[in-house]
């Protein structure tokens, strides 16, 4: 059974959208948070908080990647090996970690402190090779760094994400995808300096963007130049050939 | 921001910071911060403006849809039927997952209030009351930063009730995803967004008539939402004064890979690769460029011979290309095109949703295909059986994840035919050292290897 408190949680969870159901990802992110991974517990206790069968939560939870169905370790280590990180050093950062852990993908280490995990692209290209622990970035890694992170995090040692906040343990950062912020905020910087690359570089000569010529809101009939006039003529110009169907129904329906 | 008058003007360069401006602010993840630069000026400004003529103001910036498509923002939100007696929604795609793609999340990390802006404005001209911010799971720390974002502002008077006392209400909602690329696809996060598996629906209808919760919704990329506050701030003709011809403003660039400089460049579309290289310091020292995706790995692969390519919707089109999310992920001499497609393969395999066969069964079979190739196994008429099977993917499915898969490939045996057919008797690691490729290589390794 899961803490009356937590019930209470999921309840809560629910409470913030017009449909409750819709607090299901959430509430399995909560049920993490507590249970260290998707108990069937968990999965009986969301059924119940909305009302739907346990199968329909079992389904929803073994669809997403991020719903462990094993036990994770205190911290989840992850290492991005799509392409452009695997090429730019993640292959061999895994490698290492999971020689130096004795652990392949997806399994944790006898002592309970670390599970290892390839990752797909987690948006920070311009930082690659880059980890995360707990899903906090931790950018521009080598095998070495890898290495002396990873046995910092089981010696109990306190590291920084290189964006963000004092690392903590997974069960944490999974109670703040369930929507109960934990006021770290404001740690961490506001950007790395690959964020920062083109702004840079214009503070540096001057480069702004143009000055507005006619203030706030101008709406000039001649700015239109250019646009397509119909949404045929939008979907003809747009990238996929989902818009244009899209589009094309939507004339039909008109 | 949405600062109408910049006091201090410089001057007109290649890059033209406005996204990204307050980026390098002292603490420009507050509301103070996004305050002193004149951030929720442009709201004030919608908020005296008729809903219609904010849509009219959207649609004459020319700003087209910054998640990959480039739809017309402004006619998306036209689509809405204003007689349905149902709630309107606004959805915000937060799910930035498009190998390659990196600006959504360094920009909801330094400035969400841009974002909350642009939320707030575009929910106020398509009539809706409730708006949800939908966050991929594996970033923490943006989802902490949007989450103070949010209730700052609402603290603020930005959201609720009555709001900047012009008597329109808004609630929003910060969902977290829970790793899914699948739900970057609008109906597929749909129905994340309502608590069920992340598989696309069938259209229509659409979700202009009938999205979340079967109410009209619009589902807008971050980028996209972000842009809105500095068009109504600025105005439609300054946005429109940017870019081309017909893909206006400005967009944020996410170089990356085997340049001296990875990182994010803003810039009005149009600009070419080889002017964001030399603006990055060149292709790694040492080496020359190889091959490049102009908008992450389900736009077909480019060559050096592209490098003064028009990065805009139609410049990139016509190399037979897509400007897709501009991702544009460089890769020097050093690197095998096969082992780079087989990863990008291998992710579509698992990301594919598994609801249509052939998607679901195709990106296996390219797997397996890849695969001894990548291991110098292949067997005669794998090339062929690559491209048949692409055949057989590409447009066969309810969503354009399985069309995405095929891109890498086919675009790849265009420009790189040999380094498959050496997969008949050659591992790429033999052809293609993986160690010469790292960014902890001592400089000029492996260079010019493998050609």
């Amino acid at each position: 059974m899961l803490p009356e408190t937590t019930i209470a949680e999921l309840r809560e969870i629910a409470s913030r959208y017009p449909e409750a159901r819709s607090g299901l990802l959430p509430m399995l992110h909560l049920v993490q948070s507590v249970e260290g991974r998707v108990t069937p517990e968990g999965i009986e206790a969301c059924a119940e908080v909305l009302g739907i069968s346990a199968a329909e939560v079992s389904g929803v939870a073994t669809f997403y990647t991020m719903y462990k169905r094993r036990p994770v370790g205190e911290h989840l280590v992850g290492v991005c090996t799509t392409t452009l990180c695997a090429v730019m050093g993640g292959d061999a950062i895994f490698e290492r970690l999971s020689e130096h852990l004795g652990v392949g993908n997806d399994e944790t280490t006898a002592d309970g402190r670390v599970t290892l995990e390839r990752i797909e692209c987690n948006a920070a290209c311009d930082y690659a090779p880059v980890m995360t622990v707990n899903w906090e970035f931790v950018d521009q890694q080598t095998p070495e760094s890898a290495v002396e992170l990873v046995d910092d995090l089981r010696a109990g040692r306190e590291r920084h994400s290189t964006r963000g906040p004092r690392l903590g343990t997974w069960k944490e950062t999974e109670r703040v995808l369930a929507g109960f912020p934990d006021g770290r905020a404001d740690e961490g910087p506001a950007a790395g300096a690959p964020s920062l690359a083109g702004l840079t570089i214009a503070r540096e000569r001057g480069w702004t963007a143009p000055p507005s010529p006619d203030g706030p809101a101008a709406l000039g009939p001649s700015s239109a130049a250019g646009q397509p006039e119909t949404a045929l003529a939008a979907a003809e110009e747009a990238d996929t050939a989902r818009a244009e169907s899209e589009t094309l129904q939507e004339e039909t329906d008109e | 921001m949405s600062d109408a008058t910049p006091t201090d003007v410089g001057t007109a360069g290649p890059l033209t910071p406005v996204l990204t401006d307050t980026w390098d602010a002292e603490r420009s993840w507050t509301l103070a911060a996004y305050e002193r630069k004149g951030g929720y000026r442009a709201l004030d400004v919608a908020l005296g403006m008729a809903p219609d003529d904010v849509i009219a103001a959207v649609k004459d910036s020319g700003l087209r849809g910054r998640g990959g498509a480039g739809f017309p923002t402004g006619m998306k939100w036209s689509f809405i039927p204003q007689d349905n007696p149902k709630p309107k929604y606004l959805v915000v795609n937060a799910d930035e997952s498009e190998p390659g793609t990196c600006k959504d999340i360094p920009l909801m990390m330094a400035s969400p209030h841009t974002l909350v802006e642009g939320v707030v404005i575009a929910s106020y001209a398509i009539r809706a009351h409730r708006a949800f911010i939908y966050v991929r799971g594996e970033v923490v720390h943006v989802i902490r930063r949007v989450q103070a974002a949010v209730a700052e502002a609402y603290a603020a008077g930005h959201l609720g009730s009555d709001i900047h006392g012009s008597g329109y209400d808004l609630e929003v909602v910060v969902h977290a995803g829970a790793g899914a690329y699948i739900c970057g696809e609008e109906t597929a996060l749909l129905e994340g967004l309502e608590g069920r598996r992340g598989q696309p629906r069938l259209r229509p209808p659409f979700p202009a008539v009938a999205g979340l919760y079967a109410s009209p919704t619009v589902i807008n990329n971050v980028e996209s939402i972000a842009s809105v506050p500095a068009i109504i701030g600025r105005g439609a003709a300054w946005f429109s004064s940017l870019g081309t011809e017909k893909s206006k403003g400005f967009g944020i660039f996410s170089l990356s890979g085997h340049v001296e400089r990875p990182g994010a460049y803003e810039a009005p579309l149009g600009i070419t690769l080889r002017e964001l290289i030399d603006l990055a310091g060149g292709v790694r020292a040492g080496h020359g460029l190889k091959f490049w995706t102009p908008g992450g790995s389900s736009t077909p692969i480019l060559t050096a011979e592209h490098l003064d390519v028009p990065l805009d919707f139609e410049g990139v089109g016509a190399a037979g290309s897509m400007l897709g999310t501009r991702a544009l992920q460089v890769f020097d001499e050093t690197v095998s095109v096969v082992r780079c497609v087989l990863r990008w393969t291998e992710f579509y395999k698992h990301e594919s949703c598994g609801k249509c066969t052939p998607c679901r069964e195709g990106t296996w079979w390219l797997v397996q295909i890849l695969t001894r190739l990548d291991r110098g196994q292949g067997q005669p008429g794998d090339v062929e059986q690559l491209l048949d099977l692409c055949d057989n993917i590409l447009g066969r499915s309810f969503c354009a994840l399985g069309d995405g898969a095929t891109s890498p490939i086919t675009s790849a045996i265009r420009y790189f035919r040999e380094e498959f057919e050496a997969g008949m008797h050659t591992a790429s690691t033999e052809l293609f050292p993986p160690a010469a490729s790292t960014a902890f290589a001592p400089v000029g390794a492996g260079a010019g290897a493998g050609r």
